[in-house]
């Protein structure tokens, strides 16, 4: 049974789609259909009882979020959009604009209604200039339109959205690191609380929400809060999802499908199986902060609930397959490096911890390691988690615990052998 | 606001971008927030950031040059020192890691005859690490210019480094 396609209905291959095609599918109906006959209100109590959770990695409920932000307060409020997509492994979001990029700017519009915010702004990484282009096209198409600008559909909401480049550096992702860079200042994350709803950009009450989430307040406008629920697979979750596929999977790439899909379908059916006949052994089911998957999950339900049972996250569902001659020691390396690099510095957990895990799993890879190098990652691993500034650290965490839980005997034989048994 | 005097680019920036920041900065209510547009565009029209440029930013932005170089050092995709006129951003992470990264990056340091951070002598090629590069479906990549490149065997390594030469001379 093929998924109902929402966030890739305009999408073929190779083109994009602006206003023209978007309208044709349907595009700026539940955009005029809010505006003229709901509040904001409505809006708001529809998107938490659709069920919808963040798309961005850290699944919080978007309605929940929406309800801290104080809407009806006067003065400057912003809706931010999340679009530095920078977790290795993760490329939906560049997917979804390369294919439709009206699709965000339409959530936008009704967010910021939703959440009676003035401005907007799409904050977009480095490497997505390409999409930031059609973005702004996009934009451009939909002031013409009336659909950006004053007193849209007549409803007396006026709105304004930017596109706001930036220049690499993972942590950006962060929400309040984010804002730092948006405000052009050094984006080291911010203490919370004040959470951003309360003091965000510019000190002003801010909603930071990620692309694929904030495309999705369409759909649910049109279609409402139980068809949207419905649409995944397992109780307790709600719509698809995209799923970008990578690693060793003989097709890398991605796919709308319900949320709550079993990983056995993700592996052999859409994956095509693991490349050159070779075996599954595991993946990182929804981003490189996320503790690995095994052969032995492949009946879990890929959804928050089902994933948090298992000890790992369904993260932003990018997954990343390994096959039977992968290293896990090699792979979880490579994680750390990626992590102890993208460290702001901030704080020492993550600036002096990441750095001295990633020593660690060098020497144990090199085969120098010894069982006290064991213990030690282990005891890195307590001390960091819970103790950084910052989620950044606490996400590096995840591949070397799910290395701990699931491939401790690859550690012990990279000692015992004093090399790495999967190298010639 | 007796602050009209006006603003020598010294080649950094075009007249019509410098009129466009400093209207922009005169405009909004925090110009700060421009600073890595400006870096960028100086990046652009002189490939790296030399420290006029720092300077030059903070004066349109009305910011003391700390705060604009506290800002461009951070990020890896401003460049303060120099750099070729195509750096070459291999990705380092796991995607393309498990997709022959390494030995693509190889490739590269071999047919260049550079390491990583260095320049060629024609001043060409720059070779750099990089984070994930957000094309994880088409592993192994590399970026140059914001244009992405991938998946990349070890022949298409060559033939990428030709064209750009043959571009550059053309």
């Amino acid at each position: 049974m093929s998924t109902l396609q929402l966030l890739f209905k305009n999408r073929r291959a190779g083109e994009t789609v602006f206003m023209t095609g978007y309208k044709a599918t349907g595009g700026y109906q539940a955009l005029e259909k809010a505006l003229t006959k709901m509040s904001p209100e409505e809006i708001r109590t529809l998107v938490k009882e659709s069920g919808l959770r963040g798309r961005g990695g850290a699944g919080f409920p978007t309605g929940v979020k929406w309800g801290f932000f104080p809407a009806d307060a006067p003065g400057p409020k912003y809706l931010v959009c999340n679009c530095d997509e920078m977790e290795p492994g993760t490329y939906k979001d560049g997917e979804l604009l390369a294919a439709d990029p009206h699709q965000l700017v339409e959530g936008m519009i009704l967010s910021a209604f939703a959440l009676q915010t003035g401005v907007g702004y799409i904050f977009i990484r480095y490497a997505y200039e390409q999409q930031a282009g059609y973005l702004r096209k996009a934009i451009e198409e939909a002031k013409t339109a009336g659909y950006i600008g004053k007193n849209i559909f007549g409803s007396g909401f006026d709105f304004e959205l930017y596109v706001h480049g930036s220049a690499g550096r993972y942590i950006l992702g962060e929400e309040t690191a984010l804002l730092n860079g948006l405000e052009g200042k050094r984006p080291n994350p911010r203490m919370k609380p004040p959470f951003p709803a309360t003091r965000g950009l510019f000190g002003r009450p801010t909603t930071v929400n990620n692309v694929e989430t904030i495309a999705n307040i369409p759909h649910i406008v049109s279609g409402g809060a139980l068809w949207f629920r419905d649409l995944a697979l397992t109780p307790g979750s709600s719509g698809t999802k995209l799923y970008g596929l990578s690693g060793h999977f003989n097709v890398n790439e991605c796919f709308e499908l319900p949320v709550g899909i079993p990983l056995r379908e993700i592996v052999e059916n859409y994956g095509g199986g693991i490349r050159g006949g070779r075996k599954f052994k595991a993946c990182l089911p929804g981003g490189a902060s996320t503790p690995y998957l095994t052969a032995a999950h492949m009946d879990v339900a890929l959804d928050f609930d089902s994933l948090q049972k298992v000890d790992s996250r369904y993260g932003t569902a990018g997954v990343t397959a390994f096959d039977d001659r992968t290293c896990m020691v090699a792979a979880t390396l490579n994680l750390i490096q990626f992590f102890a690099r993208e460290s702001c510095g901030w704080c020492s957990p993550c600036r002096d911890g990441l750095t001295m895990m990633r020593w660690l799993l060098e020497t144990i890879d090199n085969g120098q390691g010894t069982v006290e190098h064991l213990a030690m990652l282990k005891d890195q691993l307590e001390n960091i988690s819970g103790n950084s500034f910052c989620a950044l650290a606490e996400g590096a965490m995840g591949p070397v615990a799910g290395l701990l839980n699931h491939f401790e005997q690859e550690i012990v034989d990279h000692i015992e052998k004093g090399h790495c048994p999967f190298r010639k | 606001m007796a602050q009209e005097e006006k603003i020598d680019s010294i080649g950094l920036l075009d007249e019509n971008e410098l009129a466009y920041f400093v209207a922009h900065a005169n405009e909004l209510e925090h110009p700060r927030e421009m600073v890595i547009d400006v870096l960028r565009a100086i990046q652009k029209n002189h490939g790296w950031v030399p420290d006029e440029g720092v300077e030059l930013t903070a004066t349109i932005l009305r910011l003391e040059p700390i705060e604009v170089e506290e800002v461009a050092t951070f990020y890896d995709k401003i460049f303060r020192r120099p750099v070729g006129r195509y750096p070459i951003h291999v990705c380092d992470s796991i995607c393309c890691w498990s997709n022959g990264g390494q030995e693509l990056a190889e490739q590269f340091k071999q047919q260049l005859g550079i390491e990583f951070g260095q320049t060629t002598e024609d001043g060409l090629f720059t070779l750099l690490p990089s984070c994930c590069l957000g094309v994880c479906g088409c592993a192994p990549a590399v970026m140059i210019h914001q244009q992405h490149y991938g998946p990349l065997s070890r022949e298409d390594v060559g033939e990428l480094i030709n064209r750009l030469r043959r571009e550059a001379s053309a």
